[in-house]
């Protein structure tokens, strides 16, 4: 059973941790702090408290032995016959943690086919490739890559398993976890080796609004999806030799689970992936202004987001809406109009590499986190740049 | 049909900011909500339901507080409430969550079809429903946005991936998670309001569910958040100022030197 304790002799009676609880699980009793029965044991006020007064205690965890396992493993995850990109950027990083780990990268890759995908993952930076060919893997499905997944890591050990935070990566990775029982950090931001030697993955939580640092030191391997576009691939060097390991298809293997149609979007509308974005909130004005947003967004090749409201005003539908329920995004710049910034909204947009932000209010939050500012009528501001862009 | 929908407790995000001197996270109200997804879990659960007739089933682990939010889902057409509750459940990372859950479920006995949310809002981790899917040995599907058939032995359901949407035939008992906008959930009507205040709304212990408590809580999750940080936000914005055509301009220079 675990415990948070709070050190009367530390506590000052400040009444930062009450303001940081989010389950009001914190009261003031005689100007001492004290804990109650709504406690989730989540932590965070463990980190506000000024004094160090406030621990958690753990007093019994089983402890499995780990001691026999290494290696890094990434997961190459190929969607419509191609290997995608963030398997390339979980290989750049994932060499340089085995580099200071010493220990060897692997990609493991579940594909219909093949030959050709293996030697671009070592050029990539993996020393060897485990490979699991069948025609059944041509569309990956959860159920039949967990067992196969879960196989490899059975008769191997490997100490870290790394995913892209796809679709199917968020998907998949859990149920691996779930049978393997080993802990899973989703959508890491930042992957680093402690002075233990422990993988610690740091993500967003909260919409963003803060960042959590966790390990996983009793189970392996230690598991994480990591959202695409942030760890840099290494240069594709083809002189790059490593070994490739094929692992049969287990026989009996069948899925429950039917694919029956794949529709990929014509119109490519991915906001994540976007480079260029305008979006737009309710400062727009009309939804006829929306024609204009189209036009600028058309004239720059940029996508068009917009804030929640629009969606529920129906000046736009709800596969544009950025936020905390709608898209997050990640542009080389965005440019925003007419949004206050709300937190919602800012936790869709807050990996944004640029911000231009245009907004009549001088104190809208927008501004805090924007890098140019620009207090005037978004309108005015989109007329004149189409009229630059059409010359 | 026997549906059971997983809903959790998060705090109203709306009211959260930052204290910018002690980089702290505070809370105006702590009130707590509903996680958004599970309220629209909860309308395709009884949609269904009012369509096929059986039972809905709602199940979560949480404080007791949680009470208060699932006499709010009773009066919003499900006909059961579980709530598994107790200090032992404490401090749960999504292995001891799905764990807890899978043992709720299994108390809760035969089931066709288990609805979760994508994701809770406070966590974002969008876990809970495969893990528990595995738990309990039954398929998943993740991102449902519509429900296209379902009867008692299979479902065919339409979900979004990374640059489209997939159409899935999954025989049942299945789990599926949903986005937010599959349904908007309805208002509780004055009969729905009369019978929350009577329903069923069981709240059951580790010992209820006959929980290993190695299992759960602190002691049964392998990850360990070892620190909470604010994000640096390397704030230093430029204004631009002038006219509208002035400013355009700078504008356009700056997107000149990104794209
Ligand atoms: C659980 C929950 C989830 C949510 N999820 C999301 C989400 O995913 N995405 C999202 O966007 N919101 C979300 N919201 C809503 C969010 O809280 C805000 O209400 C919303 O983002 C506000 O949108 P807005 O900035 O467009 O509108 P407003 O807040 O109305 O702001 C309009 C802004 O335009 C400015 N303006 C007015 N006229 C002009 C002009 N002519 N030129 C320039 N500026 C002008 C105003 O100064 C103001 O700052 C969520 C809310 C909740 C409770
Ligand atoms: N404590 C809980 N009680 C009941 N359901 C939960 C709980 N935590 C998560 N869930 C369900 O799992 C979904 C995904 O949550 P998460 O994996 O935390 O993002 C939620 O939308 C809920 O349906």
């Amino acid at each position: 059973m675990a415990n948070l304790t709070i050190n009367k002799d530390l506590c000052n009676g400040c009444g930062v941790c009450i303001n940081s609880c989010g389950n009001n699980a914190i009261t003031l009793d005689n100007g001492k702090a004290i804990v109650n029965e709504n406690c989730i044991l989540c932590g965070i006020c463990v980190d506000s408290c000024p004094c160090n007064a406030i621990s958690i205690e753990n007093i019994s965890q089983p402890t499995k032995d780990i001691s026999n396992s290494s290696g890094i493993w990434v997961f190459a995850e190929v969607s419509q016959g191609k290997l995608l990109p963030v398997g390339f950027e979980l290989l750049g990083k994932g060499r340089a943690l085995a580099n200071q780990k010493k220990c060897s990268l692997t990609a493991v890759l579940l594909s219909h086919s093949s030959e050709a995908m293996a030697k671009e993952l070592i050029y990539a930076g993996a020393d060897d490739v485990l490979i699991c060919a069948d025609k059944d893997l041509h569309d990956l499905r959860e159920e039949l890559c967990t067992t196969i997944l879960c196989n490899m890591i059975m008769a191997r050990n490997p100490e870290i398993l790394l995913f892209g935070a796809t679709a199917f990566g968020r998907s998949v990775a859990p149920r691996v976890a779930a049978r393997i029982q080993t802990g899973l950090t989703a959508d890491c931001t930042m992957l680093e080796i402690d002075d233990k030697g422990l993988l610690r993955q740091t993500r967003p939580a909260f919409g963003g609004n803060i960042m959590a640092t966790i390990i996983c030191p009793k189970t392996r391997p230690q598991m994480a999806t990591v959202r695409s576009g942030i760890m840099e691939p290494i240069h594709r060097d083809t002189t790059r030799i490593g070994k490739i390991v094929r692992v049969p298809f287990p026989s009996k293997l069948k899925t429950k689970t039917k694919i029956m149609e794949t529709r990929l979007n014509k119109s490519t509308l991915n906001l994540a992936d976007a480079k260029a974005l305008i979006v737009v909130g309710k400062g727009i004005g009309s939804k006829k202004n929306m024609a204009l947003v189209n036009q600028l967004a058309d004239l720059i090749g940029a996508s068009v987001g917009v804030s929640r409201p629009l969606v529920d005003a129906g000046w736009s539908e709800y596969k544009h809406q950025v936020g905390q329920t709608g898209a997050t995004v990640a542009p080389k710049v965005l440019i925003s109009l007419g949004v206050s910034g709300a937190i919602q909204h800012l936790a869709g947009i807050y990996r944004a590499e640029k911000i231009i932000a245009v907004n009549t209010d001088p104190d809208a939050p927008i501004f805090g986190v924007c890098h140019y500012k620009i207090v005037a009528d978004c309108v005015e501001i989109l007329k004149e740049l189409i009229e630059i862009y059409k010359k | 049909m026997k549906i059971i929908v997983c809903m959790k407790q998060v705090p109203s995000s709306n009211d959260v900011h930052l204290d910018p001197v002690t980089n702290t996270i505070i809370r105006d109200g702590n009130k707590s909500i509903i996680n958004p997804f599970d309220s629209s879990a909860l309308e395709q659960a009884v949609e269904i339901k009012e369509r096929l007739g059986g039972e809905v089933t709602v199940l979560s682990m949480g404080i007791p507080d949680t009470q208060r939010l699932l006499r709010d889902a009773l009066s919003r057409g499900c006909d059961k409430a579980v709530l598994l509750s107790d200090s032992a459940f404490a401090g749960s990372d999504t292995l001891a969550t799905a764990y807890t859950l899978g043992l709720g479920v299994k108390k809760i006995g035969k089931f066709d079809l288990i609805l979760c949310g994508k994701m809770a809002v406070d966590g974002d981790t969008a876990q809970i429903g495969p893990e528990l899917a595995e738990n309990l040995n039954i398929p998943h599907v993740t991102d449902v946005d519509e429900v296209i058939f379902v009867n008692d032995k299979e479902i065919i359901c339409s979900k979004l991936i990374d640059g489209g949407s997939q159409i899935l035939n999954v025989p049942l008992p299945a789990l599926i998670t949903v986005v937010k906008d599959i349904k908007i959930p309805r208002l509780p009507s004055i009969k729905g309001i009369r019978f929350s205040q009577t329903a069923s709304l069981e709240i059951l212990t580790a010992q209820d569910i006959s929980a290993d408590i190695t299992k759960t809580g602190l002691n049964g999750s392998p990850t360990q958040v070892v620190k909470t940080f604010t994000p640096v936000q390397e704030n230093t914005s430029v204004e631009f100022k002038g006219n509208a055509k002035k400013i355009a301009k700078q504008i356009a220079s700056v997107l000149g030197e990104v794209l």
